[in-house]
Order: C-alpha cells, then sequence, then structure tokens
C-alpha cells in the first residue's frame, strides 16, 4: 500500500472539515465605545455594538432604513393621534432570565424622558406625557400632541429597553432582550458577545462575534490582509478600497449613512456672525476636490443638513456654488477685504484631518488664514462641541434626521433663528407625510440660505468583509452593526 | 591608511549634510512647485520629469515638499541645539568651577533628573502641555540638549582644572569665572563642536518623530516625519510618498553622524597618534 493511497482518505477528510461553514465572526471598528449604554452616552460607538444585537426597542430600524416592529409586535394609534396602544410580543426574556413585560416600558420610558434623566436624546421622549401599564403585554403612551415621528423616535438606540434590575449595569455589563448575549470586554481590545439561546424571535446564524477595536488605518488594513478581522464595516482609509476591490477574498460594499459632513461653523463668534462672511466661506469651498482629495471619490455632495438618499432630500448644492471670486466680493462687501485669521480644530477622522487641510488651502485662495489644530476626540469634546471655542470644524453628524439640532441655539454651532425653530416644534405634531416633507424641505431651504454651516458631502459607508460573509447591512440607516442575519458561505 | 577613512567620512558626511542645507536655503527663493497649493487633479503621479519625486495624495510636490522639509528639520534642530549650548554649557562650567560645591550638586542632579526621561518622552510630554507645533517641538528638543551640553562641558573642565596652565592663571589672580571663559572654554570648544553635530542629528531625528506623531510642525508647513505619517495607508500603491522622506531623513542623519565622526577624529589628536 502505497503512502499515497495512506494519506488520501485523510486529506479528503481534511478538507472537507475546512469546509464547514464558519459560525464566528470579527468584526472591525475604528473607535471604542465608552461605554456599552445606548441610554447613558451619545458616542455612535456604543449604538455600533449593542443596538439590534444585545438591546432592542419597541420598535426598530430595518437595513433599509424602514422603521418595523421589534418589542411591540403592532400598535394602534387612536383617530386624534395621541394614544398609542402597543402590544408586545410574548416569552420574551431579558438576558439574565427575567421576563420583558409592559412593567419593563413603563420604567425603560419613564427614565429616559424623566427630569434627571441623561439620555443624549431626550428630545425623543419630549411629547410624551404618560406611559400607562395596562396588561402585562400592552401598554399605552398618551402624547400632549399629534407626534408623527413617535414610532420612528422609539427605534433609536437610545430608547432601547432595559430591565428596572439590571440597567444600572447597562455601561459595563449590558443585560438586553437581543439575539446575542454579551460575553466580555477587553478594555483597548474587543467586546465578546455570543448567541443568546433562548431569544424570542429567529436566532442569530452566528454562535460567537467579536467586535476589534483599531484606531490606526494602517493596523486596519493590515488586520483585514491577515485574516485577523472578518469584516470592517467603515473601513477608515477610503484610498485602500481599490485594492481590497481587486483581491477575490474581500468583498467592497459602499453604501450609504447618515452622515452629513459640514464644515461647522461657531455662528456667535465673529466674524461668523456675519451671515456675508459664512456665505463667503460657502462659495470659497470647491467640494469636489475635498471628496476626491480627502475621500478618494467617494461620498455625495450636499448642499444642506440633510441625507441625499432621503424621499425629502432637496439638492441645494447651486446655492453655496463654489466661486473664489464671489467668496473675494462678498468678504469685501462684509468689511474683510483683507481676510482674516480663524482657527479651524480638527478630530481624528481621516475626512477632517485631511478635509482640513483641502479647505485650509481653498481658504487661503480668498484671504482667509486658518490655524489648524489637530484634536483627539476628548479634546474635541471638550473644546469644540461643549466649550463652543472655535472658529471652524469638520465633523460628520451620523445621526438619522437630525435636522432639529439647528433648532437648538445651544448647540455648538450656537445658530438661533426663532423661524426654524418653530418650524421644528411644528413639524413635531404633523402627521400628514406630504406636509412633513414639505416642512423639512423648508428647513433644509432656511439653513441653507443662511449658511449656518459649509455643507460638504454625505459620508459613504465603506464596507469591507471577507468574500465569504454575507448579511452585513449595506447601508447606516442608523449607527448599528445588526448581526442578527449575518453567516458565512 | 586609516586617517584616509577619517578624512573620507569627513567629506561624505560634509557633503551629504551640505545638500540639504543647499536644499533648505534655496527653497526660500525657489522650489519647482508651490508646497503650499494643493492640486488634487494631479494626485499621486509617479516620479517622473514633470514631478521629480512624483505628487503626495493632495498633488503637491514631493521635490519641493523635501525642500521645504529641510527647512524645517534644520531650523528646529539649530535652534534645539542652541538653546542646549547656551543653557547647558555655562551650568557645565559653573558646576566644574565650584566643583563639589551645593551648586556643583543642584546643577548636575536637576540635570540627572531630565536626562532620566527619554528626550522623545520629554518632548511628547511638553507637547501635549502646552500644544503642538514647531516653536514646541525647538523648546522641547531643546531642553533635553541642556544635559548632554551641562554633562560633556563639566567632565572635560574637570580635568582642565586640575592642569598647570590652570594653576599658574589662578596664581596670576585670576577667579573662577574667567579662567572658565578665557582658559577652559577654548580648549573644549572642538568637543561641543563635535556633540553639537551629533545632537544637531538627533535633533532632526527627534523632530521628524514629533511631527510623525502630529507634534511636531502643523500644516500646511511640510515636513517629512508627517510626510512619512501620511503616507503610511498609500505604501502599497504609491511608495513613492514614504521613499523620499524617510531617504531625506536617512541621509541627513548619516552625513551629520559622519561628519561629527570625521570631526571628532579630526580634532584628537591622540586618535590620529595611534593611527600613525
Amino acid at each position: 500500500m502505497s503512502l499515497r493511497k495512506l494519506l488520501l482518505p485523510l486529506l479528503i477528510a481534511a478538507a472537507s472539515t475546512t469546509h464547514a461553514a464558519k459560525t464566528d465572526l470579527v468584526l472591525g471598528m475604528q473607535l471604542e465605545p465608552p461605554n456599552l449604554d445606548p441610554t447613558g452616552g451619545a458616542a455612535a460607538a456604543i449604538d455600533e455594538v449593542v443596538y439590534a444585537n444585545i438591546f432592542e426597542g419597541l420598535t426598530r430600524f430595518a437595513s433599509d432604513g424602514s422603521v418595523q416592529p421589534a418589542l411591540a409586535k403592532s400598535w394602534e394609534i387612536s383617530d386624534d393621534g395621541l394614544t398609542y396602544t402597543f402590544t408586545l410580543n410574548t416569552g420574551v426574556k431579558f438576558h439574565d432570565g427575567s421576563d420583558f413585560d409592559a412593567q419593563d416600558v413603563k420604567f425603560s420610558l419613564d427614565r429616559a424622558r424623566a427630569e434627571t434623566s441623561t439620555n443624549a436624546q431626550k428630545q425623543l421622549f419630549a411629547g410624551i406625557e404618560n406611559v400607562e401599564v395596562s396588561d402585562a403585554e400592552t401598554v399605552v403612551i398618551t402624547l400632549a400632541a399629534p407626534n408623527g415621528a413617535l414610532l420612528f423616535n422609539l427605534a433609536w438606540g437610545d430608547a432601547i429597553m432595559l430591565s428596572p434590575d439590571s440597567f444600572d449595569k447597562a455601561k459595563t455589563d449590558p443585560v438586553g432582550t437581543g439575539p446575542f448575549t454579551f460575553s466580555k470586554w477587553v478594555q483597548g481590545d474587543r467586546i465578546e458577545i455570543a448567541r443568546n439561546p433562548d431569544y424570542w424571535g429567529e436566532a442569530a446564524k452566528l454562535e460567537k462575534a467579536t467586535f476589534k477595536f483599531i484606531s490606526e488605518p494602517t493596523a486596519a488594513f493590515a488586520a483585514l490582509m491577515a485574516g485577523d478581522v472578518d469584516a470592517f464595516p467603515v473601513f477608515p482609509a477610503p484610498e485602500n478600497l481599490p485594492q481590497f476591490e481587486a483581491d477575490p477574498r474581500f468583498q467592497v460594499v459602499v453604501g450609504s449613512t447618515e452622515g452629513e459632513t459640514i464644515l461647522s461653523t461657531n455662528n456667535k463668534q465673529p466674524p461668523f456672525d456675519n451671515k456675508l462672511v459664512r456665505q463667503a466661506l460657502a462659495h470659497a469651498i470647491d467640494r469636489k476636490a475635498i471628496v476626491d482629495g480627502a475621500m478618494f471619490g467617494y461620498g455625495t455632495p450636499i448642499g444642506t443638513h440633510f441625507a441625499p438618499h432621503h424621499p425629502a432630500y432637496v439638492d441645494l448644492t447651486g446655492n453655496s456654488a463654489y466661486d473664489p471670486e464671489k467668496a473675494k466680493a462678498l468678504l469685501k462687501e462684509a468689511g474683510f477685504e483683507e481676510g482674516f485669521t480663524t482657527t479651524l480644530k480638527l478630530p481624528p477622522p481621516s475626512y477632517a484631518r485631511r478635509g482640513g487641510e483641502i479647505i485650509a488651502a481653498q481658504l487661503r485662495e480668498v484671504g482667509i488664514t486658518t490655524e489648524i489644530s489637530n484634536l483627539e476626540w476628548a479634546q474635541w469634546l471638550e473644546q469644540v462641541f461643549r466649550g463652543k471655542d472655535y472658529g471652524l470644524t469638520i465633523v460628520s453628524h451620523t445621526e438619522p434626521m437630525d435636522i432639529g439640532i439647528y433648532a437648538k441655539a445651544d448647540y455648538y454651532f450656537q445658530y438661533d433663528n426663532p423661524d426654524l425653530q418653530s418650524l421644528m416644534s411644528d413639524l413635531e405634531s404633523i402627521t400628514d407625510p406630504a406636509m412633513r416633507t414639505q416642512s423639512l424641505q423648508k428647513a433644509q431651504q432656511i439653513i441653507s440660505d443662511d449658511y449656518v454651516n459649509g455643507y460638504l458631502f454625505q459620508l459613504a459607508k465603506t464596507g469591507v468583509a471577507n468574500a465569504d460573509i454575507v448579511g452585513l447591512w449595506e447601508n447606516s440607516p442608523t449607527q448599528a452593526n445588526d448581526l442578527t442575519a449575518v453567516y458565512w458561505k | 591608511m586609516e586617517s584616509g577613512i577619517f578624512r573620507r567620512n569627513l567629506v561624505i558626511g560634509a557633503v551629504l549634510a551640505l545638500i540639504f542645507l543647499l536644499a533648505a536655503i534655496v527653497s526660500f527663493f525657489w522650489t519647482p512647485y508651490d508646497v503650499t497649493q494643493l492640486d488634487i487633479a494631479n494626485k499621486l503621479k509617479k516620479p517622473g520629469s514633470q514631478y521629480w519625486f512624483g505628487t503626495d495624495h493632495f498633488g503637491r510636490d514631493i521635490f519641493s515638499m523635501i525642500m521645504v522639509g529641510a527647512r524645517t528639520s534644520i531650523a528646529v534642530a539649530i535652534v534645539a541645539v542652541g538653546i542646549g549650548l547656551t543653557v547647558g554649557v555655562p551650568l557645565g562650567l559653573a558646576a566644574a568651577a565650584w566643583r563639589h560645591s551645593l551648586l556643583d550638586e543642584l546643577i548636575m542632579r536637576s540635570n540627572d533628573l531630565v536626562f532620566a526621561f527619554p528626550a522623545l518622552l520629554i518632548a511628547i510630554m511638553i507637547t501635549a502641555v502646552f500644544g503642538p507645533g514647531a516653536v514646541n517641538a525647538i523648546i522641547a528638543i531643546g531642553i533635553f540638549n541642556i544635559p548632554v551640553f551641562a554633562r560633556l562641558t563639566r567632565g572635560a573642565a574637570l580635568s582642565l582644572w586640575t592642569r598647570d596652565f590652570i594653576l599658574a592663571a589662578r596664581t596670576a589672580g585670576k577667579n573662577a569665572f574667567r579662567i572658565s571663559v578665557e582658559h577652559i572654554l577654548p580648549n573644549i570648544v572642538n568637543l561641543l563642536i563635535v556633540q553639537g553635530t551629533i545632537q544637531f542629528s538627533l535633533g532632526i531625528l527627534a523632530e521628524a518623530g514629533l511631527s510623525y506623531v502630529g507634534l511636531g510642525a502643523q500644516p500646511p508647513i511640510p515636513s517629512w516625519g508627517r510626510m512619512l505619517a501620511e503616507s503610511q495607508t498609500m505604501i502599497s500603491f504609491a511608495p513613492h510618498l514614504a521613499l523620499f522622506p524617510g531617504f531625506a531623513i536617512v541621509l541627513t542623519v548619516l552625513g551629520l553622524n559622519l561628519f561629527g565622526d570625521g570631526l571628532r577624529d579630526y580634532f584628537d589628536p591622540r586618535l590620529r597618534q595611534q593611527s600613525r
């Protein structure tokens, strides 16, 4: 008997075992969440780990951005639009074994909208007047005024359901109702989750998933190439995408995000309190050069704070077309013929650092000098977002439908326009879709005409994954990495 | 024979260092392209006749950036060594003049304190507190140069203080200050020049390191270290982005080190005697 005959069956056996589909997944993320409680922090990275995996709300966002039933299987809306009666799914358990029922809904919503609540998106619950438990499976939410966005609001990560027994541990040891349970968090490295065997809905296909945090684009590239990471839903270096595209081991999926990338302008800091100056800024910016230079072509130019793939979007890029001569004329009209000097504070992502260098060069062309300082996220949050100590900055606002931030006069760009504020507060009570669209379009027009910020481009979701992975979201309608439907071919 | 090697080191080192010094000086008057002008349409061009070293991801001419980057590096290193010399040498002279006094202890122990920290760590600490920028990089690198010169000066001066010509000067009624300035200093100048050259090359390396981590000169001022850092993600498809600034750093540091070695051998008569 030859050696070959002896080895052949062994080889076949080996080959067939390696062919069995993998059931674990390592997902790369650039930023590590500060904690794991989506009701207690604004960081996108929190939802990117826990949303739809560990925690669920009454409703949820599907991959196409539509609002779908989640823990509530159905609801009825009274004719006056003030009373929502939610019927909950039965047999739902928290990961600690306790039952999920209407009491938990009341607890979670009351906690989120309470005076003392630290919820980062408290305005989502603003219109709720009362949450009432009618029986274990039925909750009645009463509103002060009709709110066409309630079901949408309840789908946010900030509106997920917590149990009164375990809510205080959510930051480090989250207990939810989702298809995955929290396993462990190695700070600075990774978070592991495992399939929930007692899940009330359709079970996840993966047995285990790991979120691995890699902040350096070069390290992210190496990790994917080496197979240490199976997928990077938002790959941080767009310049590397062609290499992944050329490699049959990978699939590159470029989708849309809710990230309006803007040149945020401190509307209260002179000279930006002068609308002519802001208009000059807008005309000094060449969006195409920024998308090509900073994002290597990935990104859609925008002319207002709204996602281009949304049906209510109005293309207002023409309102602030690239025209350096006009920018100079406007500066002259505003009394800044000689230009001026301002600060440009940039957070770490490459869209900001590279975009900032390009914008600095473009502003220099019209006589505006910018002093660039590169900040870490913590410094940026402290100085710019909370401290409002900046002239210009670049950041991507990734929350869905966040044009409402323009109605907050104390928001970091300090835009204070009563017309827009009343428009946005009226919008809350409008339930008719056509009328909502009309209001949203009017709001887009107002902020574009006021040149509140420099509107640059909509961030693309530059996803890179192993070619055998199926079921990752193509777009990012919300901040999430929903792994429920993900599996290996 | 071997003195020929010393001479060769000196010449090669001097030529390399001069090339970059010239590039830096010329960049004040002329560069092939404007380094603050972005030209996105011409990004990532390969080296060729139009752009000698190619263009970077913003379409800037890399040759011009290397020239202006040389200016940044050299300026930072010169001032940093200058700080080290002007503060360190007097401290060292004073410590040697009043050796084993409280002053000596005070100077040398505080030197040890600064010396105990790795140089780049001090630099990162300073720029983290006072913010990134070329000026703070200069101060940071300068501070770490102080103990180097203070120590060297004290050591060399101490051995001179026991010599007969110093004794003669003391009998002539000169005080410690005058002896230090008139007799000690002229005799250790060679040593300081050699050490200055070495520190100069270390300064260039430190500046590159600081700007690599984003704490050196800020954009739009080109700097070799930042060019390297920015090239990282593109190294696999546009290696010229990393190669040229990398070579610039290596060749400058190599040149200065060779030059320093050559100078030391040239100045040190004992070494020359031995090699004969």
